[in-house]
């Protein structure tokens, strides 16, 4: 755990709770921290792998209140150090936006435009937040508990690729 | 070369090409818009979405049990670790320590799976560059390791084998036999391969210095397997972390410079062999003994329990229709997939089915990094990288 204490030290108040589930060194950060304490991981720590992002909808969840529905959940790995961090953050459903951290780490691009597409999460200053997994004219965030499971959308039209193209 | 400077200059020569979704030189369904200029691509953009088929939101409406036969339809060519990546976590997960046997029985499945998977990579790759022959060679070599799961299974494609506790049936008896003379001859197809591509001129030149990445970009995009190891970064979750009995197994991790195509190649080739060892020595070492963990709130009781006692029907009646439970709480586990870290992170609430359930697929990173490959260099390049990024629909879109 003393990377836990390090990030402590440095961001006293950033911290919300920390823990360990199945070897996985958790911890929970303030929203509006998220970009700082990962740039810090990044470049002190020599977390330089950004494994994955992902979100977790936890509404419904047994024994936890609605007000933050939504966690993100950011995967680093030291290949230096052979270390796992998980870095949690709460999203309110009131504010879905977290800062993007594609200037960080390349991976982040199309990872957070998945937790975009899935969960209607937007990230400030990413360059293309744009769907990626579902097409444009889909209405809704699949991945959200309240979307019903055999929900099922129209068709949509064939688009005409070359008048898209100049659109852009 | 400075691209935007050639932009503004031949301002009307540019044109927009659609390479794909479905594109005879690519295998997979992808859509890349291409903005050429000439024979040279100027900038990219990669369309991913088009085998979607929403394998999460379907992993949260089904138990435990029911999702494995799912999770053999996201990397299709390498079935086994995806199997054995859920299940581990789950097991993690419920605190399920495997007997031997199983442990040895997964290892060997897994590296079948990934000679299997590298096999094909290689395979299409050589057809789409021109090399038919070798297509036959590899794909007859993985006909044969196939054939090898198919005998354990029962499915040659598609296997379902792993149980969370344990195995679904045990090797037979001719398992052992016929593994062994596979890998022989898989061996066999394989030197014929070499020396048919290792030093061909035209699949070097293909090769050479195309789909070029930097050893920091690599890094930041978050390449695993073997993109990783061909820019000279040893990175592999069997000797990081090692699960199952990896450690007790004499075998290297192949590490190649460059981060061109032929660096893919040649890493690709070096881990087939590697496999094969694993193989070879875990068959050696093989113990007897149980395939499934002996405890009925995890693993189906044997026939005869169910019938002849009143525990066992109890708890194969409550397995089948409501499967394992976890405790609540999350984790994070990852395999060495054939294409990289296969990573499932998982959520419980503490029922009989997940909260949440997200693959970390490794080519999803490495096509997110597709135009960084592509850009600046030929069209005929993109099958080449295209073909050595090794992108499987199923993994990727999920």
């Amino acid at each position: 755990m003393e990377l836990t204490g390090i990030i402590k030290e440095k961001f006293e108040k950033s911290i919300l709770s920390s823990s360990v589930f199945y070897d996985n060194e958790t911890i929970v950060i303030r929203k509006e921290d998220v970009f700082d304490v990962i740039k810090f991981l990044k470049d002190e720590q020599s977390f330089d792998f950004l494994m994955d992002v992902t979100a977790v909808d936890y509404k419904g969840y047994p024994d936890r209140n609605d007000e933050t529905r939504f966690e993100i959940v950011y995967n680093l790995f030291s290949y230096k150090n052979n270390k796992r961090l998980i870095i949690k953050t709460l999203v309110d459903e009131k504010d879905l936006t977290v800062n993007s951290i594609t200037s960080l780490y390349h991976s982040a691009d199309w990872h957070e435009r998945e937790v975009y597409d899935m969960f209607g999460i937007k990230f400030i200053n990413h360059p293309n937040l744009k769907r990626i997994l579902m097409y444009d004219e889909f209405v809704g965030h699949p991945l959200r508990k309240d979307y019903p499971f055999k929900k099922r959308q129209p068709r949509i039209n064939l688009r005409d690729v070359g008048k898209n193209e100049e659109e852009k | 070369m400075s691209l935007e400077n050639n932009i503004t200059k031949l301002e009307d020569g540019r044109l927009v090409l659609n390479m794909g979704p479905s594109h005879p030189a690519m295998h997979g369904i992808v859509r890349i818009i291409l903005t050429v200029e000439g024979e040279r691509v100027v900038n990219s953009e990669v369309e991913i979405g088009y085998l979607h088929r929403g394998f999460e939101k379907t992993c949260e409406n089904s138990n435990y049990n029911q999702i494995i036969p799912y999770t053999d339809r996201l990397n299709y060519v390498s079935p086994f670790i995806n199997e054995v990546g859920f299940v581990m976590a789950v097991e993690k997960m419920m605190g399920v320590e495997l007997p031997e046997r199983a442990k040895y029985i997964r290892v060997i499945m897994s590296e079948i799976s990934r000679m299997t998977d590298h096999l094909t990579c290689i395979a299409a790759n050589a057809m789409e560059l021109g090399a038919f022959t070798p297509y036959f060679y590899l794909i007859n070599a993985r006909e044969l390791l196939y054939q090898s799961g198919d005998m354990a299974s029962g499915g040659r494609v598609t296997p379902n084998y792993f149980r969370i506790g344990g195995t679904s049936f045990d090797l037979t008896p001719d398992f052992i036999e016929f593994t062994k003379n596979a890998l022989k001859k898989v061996d066999s197809y394989l030197s014929d391969t070499r020396k048919l591509l290792e030093r061909n001129r035209i699949f070097y030149d293909r090769l050479k210095d195309t789909g070029k990445i930097t050893r920091e970009d690599a890094v930041s995009y978050g390449f695993t397997g073997p993109l990783i190891r061909s820019v000279g970064i040893d990175y592999d979750v069997r000797k990081y972390s090692p699960y199952l009995v990896y450690d007790r197994f004499d075998f290297e991790i192949p590490v190649a410079d460059g981060g061109d195509n032929y660096a893919r190649f040649l890493v690709r080739m070096e881990e087939i062999n590697q496999s094969r060892k694993i193989i070879e020595q875990a068959l050696l070492q093989l113990p007897d003994g149980p395939i499934d963990v002996d405890d009925y709130s995890v693993r189906l009781p044997q026939k005869d329990e169910v019938y002849g006692s009143i525990e066992g029907l109890i708890s194969h009646f409550k397995l089948t229709f409501e499967g394992p439970k976890t405790p609540k709480g999350e984790i994070y586990f990852a395999v060495e997939g054939a294409n990289g870290e296969l990573g499932y992170y998982i959520v419980s609430d503490g029922t009989h089915k997940p909260w949440r359930v997200k693959v970390r697929p490794p080519c999803f990173p490495v096509t997110g990094a597709l135009p960084r490959l592509i850009n600046g260099g030929y069209i005929a390049d993109i099958v080449a990288t295209f073909g050595q990024i090794n992108m499987i629909g199923g993994e990727l879109e999920r």
